[in-house]
């Protein structure tokens, strides 16, 4: 029995790592059905991932607001919460951080860079506290409220823009912000910039935070039984508040590092659902820090190989979306993938001899 | 002549072996108890019987064929029941309703109510059951719902039925009628086997008796032959003093006074009405009552856990009923829980983390809010040593240990807390006799060093034994009190009579 922690985590990896083999398994099914090579494919995916510098870049480019999101999601589930609203959250991270970014354009960049970037956790922050008061408050549950609010939030942020800070022209967005307020490039030319660390770094504090921090083992106490919470004294609809504002701030900094990284202003409608895709990093990451970074990595992957095999194979996108439900269908279900490889599996609950 | 026989049955979870080849034989028409502690595996051996659980190795014949039972329907379809410790019943259907639901008569596809009341009503005459068939499950009693229960499987036509710990939530008195209904099967040539860890139980109802410890078969033997001390014995492996020591002595100033309390409960749509309670240094309360008439309330409204509507809760002349649960802690309250799942435990957690639970931001198990390993480590090795909780590590999940490791591990820290008060529910529900004798004493100790101590409990034996005062509850009033009573008196109050 020693080890048991370390088994669980492996069991765990393995099973995520045969739902991905499944997934890729029917996903070529449906894509040899749909009259394409699937040795062109993957090969078209797996180079336009990992095949060379350029493109391991923009695999880590495309993970950077997932690795975010999925934070997003994790956190507000080690509560016992279920944030949807990542993506409402997201966009007012990024308005704040644009909106900031340019009203300061003299400042130095050791300044401006930061402040921006806590404006925008600020502002997601914000966004993120309203259900997780309302939790508190009245018992709305944060599923309908964060979904809702997604909506408030990009319409809101649009609203602001074209009221506020619209730049002149056919689109809605900002003016670029300055210079200072822009994360440095990590290797030139392939617009992967050192936001990426900032990503590592909190999946670091975070890691710690659960595990270290009493204010940490009183939000997974609350998220594992808010009956067991209560009985030690622990407030829960306080915990409810502080994850929900840790989670919009992470969801947040999202639309930060898109801000200040990739986009260099606030654009309308600017995110493809990195807020939803966020909640399946953070289920195939089994809403740990560090299995996050992972999940990110590999829908990273995925979003960039797919973009390689529209651009070579010809293979509709479509089909990239399709996989990646498919792996998260696998993952969600893990008695389907724990079939496959354990022999006898107990499903009843109940043990209590 | 055999009806059943069980060969070699062994079944492991994670490793832990709950059934070591297990052989056992029922007689037709016997009625065969299963005793063992908690843990020892009568009900997954049951639970392989009823096709629940698939057994690693062995073998069942029934009526001297080999049967494989895959699922409880084919266990049914053998002619096997089993009325389960929780119940599994609808609470919003009819009794008639329960009774047929998976098989019900039908008149095309509709549903034939007017004949399964028939049923119902003609099978109950049958075995002296006085059932309404229309009454709603959530308004009858728990005892009249076991006989839904047994009435359900008669139904289906068993002919072995399994009752699992059938007497775990029925008074003394209904106890006793339930033993009647078993001698009333019996005599139709029912066989019944009788899972129980109560010797008196055991003594009183059943034929023979297997004795099972840790997974294995000790023996079978004849009731006739053998004795409670003997049982205990076997059901432990050592003697076991069934009796504690308590030393007269006179309690000290009154702790905790509690006046005039009323709570409403609106899931039970019950509550406390008007309670009155004292409890001094140095003295045990003990308060018995049938599950469900206000106990569960007491407990909680003391801890701060359920809002009271009115009245006071005072500790040492400060009023703390507006005080949170965590300010309560803080005064020196400790609070061993009834249920240790829903509110003692973090199951999936280790077992260090569950001894810092409530002290996660103390001294010196944090520093500034981080928490200190080396600190949690040391302090876990102590009161794992100190309370004997038989665990692989402190690493280990709670979810690893039986049931009476479980509570000592509770138990354990709330005591070393220098509490002033201890609010203890239901002790040693799912503890074994040997944890139990362990428990009572150290319960003893804390009244010897003067601590006040409020004693929830189904088990009457520990009540009379423990208490130094008893009061009785029954629909969320307080409706006796005194220092000794009777077990058969102390039955009759819990079911609402007077004395």
């Amino acid at each position: 029995m020693i080890g048991r922690k370390t088994y669980i985590r492996f069991s765990d990896l393995i099973n995520s790592l045969i739902a991905i083999a499944i997934a890729l398994f029917l996903g070529a099914l449906l894509i040899s059905v749909s009259g394409y090579s699937v040795a062109n494919a993957y090969e078209s995916l797996f180079t336009g991932a990992f095949g060379s510098f350029y493109n391991i870049a923009q695999t880590l480019l495309q993970m950077i607001p997932l690795i975010f999101t999925g934070l997003s999601v994790a956190i507000a589930f080690q509560c016992g919460l279920f944030n949807i609203g990542a993506e409402g959250q997201m966009y007012w991270g990024a308005l704040g951080s644009a909106v900031v970014a340019i009203a300061f354009p003299e400042a130095p960049p050791v300044v401006l860079l930061p402040i921006s970037l806590l404006a925008g956790a600020a502002a997601g922050g914000l966004w993120g506290v309203i259900p997780g008061y309302l939790k508190a408050r009245s018992g709305a549950h944060e599923v309908v409220t964060t979904i809702m609010m997604n909506y408030i939030g990009i319409f809101a942020t649009t609203f602001l823009l074209r009221t506020f800070f619209r730049e002149p022209g056919p689109i809605d967005q900002t003016r670029m912000i300055p210079e200072a307020a822009r994360f440095p490039e990590l290797i030139p030319y392939t617009r992967l910039t050192w936001a990426i660390f900032v990503g590592i770094g909190v999946i670091l504090l975070l890691d710690l935070f659960f595990k270290k921090t009493s204010l940490g083992y009183d939000l997974r106490a609350v998220g594992e039984s808010n009956g067991v919470a209560e009985y030690a004294g622990i407030n829960p609809k306080k915990m409810i508040v502080i994850s929900m504002l840790l989670s919009g701030m992470a969801a947040g900094l999202a639309g930060s590092t898109m801000v200040l990284g990739v986009l260099h202003r606030f654009i309308t409608n600017f995110s493809p659902g990195y807020g939803f895709v966020g909640i399946a990093v953070a289920v195939l990451g089994r809403n740990k820090p560090w299995g996050v970074l992972l999940a990110a990595l590999l829908f990273g992957a995925l979003e960039a190989g797919g973009i390689s095999m529209q651009l070579f194979a010809k293979i509709p996108m479509d089909l990239m979306t399709i996989i990646q439900g498919l792996v998260i269908l696998f993952v969600a279900a893990p008695y389907l993938v724990q079939r496959v490889w354990q022999k006898n599996v107990t499903i009843s609950v109940c043990r209590d001899d | 002549m055999k009806i059943l026989e069980l060969k070699n049955i062994t079944k492991k979870f994670d490793g832990i072996t709950a059934n070591d080849s297990i052989c056992l034989d029922i007689e037709k028409g016997e009625v065969h108890s299963l005793l063992g502690e908690n843990g020892a595996g009568k009900t997954t051996l049951m639970k392989i019987l009823f096709g629940m659980y698939s057994a690693d190795g062995g073998s069942i014949r029934l009526n001297g064929k080999t049967v494989v039972i895959s699922r409880p329907s084919r266990a049914i379809g053998l002619g096997i029941g089993m009325i389960h410790q929780h119940f599994m019943l609808v609470d919003r259907l009819s009794v008639a309703e329960n009774i047929v639901a998976g098989c019900e008569p039908r008149k095309g596809v509709f549903l034939d109510l007017k004949k399964a009341r028939k049923n119902v009503r003609i099978s109950g005459e049958k075995y002296g059951f006085r059932l309404d068939p229309d009454a709603k499950v959530e308004n009858i009693s728990v005892g009249e719902q076991q006989r839904v229960e047994i009435l359900k499987a008669l139904y289906r036509n068993a002919d072995i039925l399994i009752l699992d710990e059938p007497t775990a939530v029925l008074t003394p008195q209904e106890a006793e009628e339930l033993f009647a209904i078993i001698k009333k099967l019996k005599s139709d040539g029912k066989t019944i086997i009788f899972i129980t860890h109560k010797l008196k139980e055991t003594m009183a109802v059943s034929d023979r008796i297997t004795v099972l410890r840790d997974g294995k078969k000790v023996d079978t033997v004849e009731t006739a032959e053998t004795s409670p001390r003997k049982l205990a014995k076997m059901m432990v492996g050592r003697e076991v003093i069934l009796r504690v020591e308590k030393p007269e002595k006179p309690p000290g100033k009154a702790v905790l006074t509690v006046k005039d309390l009323s709570a409403f409960n609106p899931v039970s749509r019950l509550g406390l009405k008007k309670i009155d309670l004292t409890v001094h240094a140095g003295e045990i309360v003990g308060i018995a009552g049938i599950e469900g008439n206000g106990q569960l309330e007491v407990e909680e409204t003391i801890m701060g856990l359920r809002a009271i509507d009115s009245g006071s809760i005072t500790l040492d002349n400060q009023d703390i009923s507006r005080c949170s649960t965590a300010q309560r802690r803080k005064l020196g309250m400790v609070h061993i829980p009834s249920d240790r799942f829903r509110r003692g435990l973090l199951r999936s957690r280790s077992i260090e983390h569950n001894i810092i639970l409530g002290s996660e931001w103390l001294r010196p198990f944090a520093k500034k809010g981080l928490l200190s390993f080396p600190a949690i480590e040391s302090y876990s090795r102590r009161i794992i040593d100190e309370f004997q909780i038989r665990c692989p590590g402190s690493k280990e999940t709670v979810d690893t240990l039986s049931g009476g490791n479980q509570q000592k591990l509770v138990i354990g820290r709330e005591l070393s807390r220098n509490p002033k008060v201890i609010v203890a529910a239901q002790p040693t529900r799912g503890v074994d006799i040997g944890a139990i004798e362990y428990i009572h004493n150290l319960l003893l100790r804390m009244r010897e060093q003067g601590r006040a101590i409020i004693l929830i409990s189904a088990e009457l034996d520990e009540l009379m034994t423990l208490s130094d005062r008893i009061l009785v509850m029954y629909e969320g009033k307080i409706i006796a009190e005194g220092p000794h009573f009777a077990e058969s008196e102390l039955g009759l109050l819990m079911a609402g009579s007077k004395l």
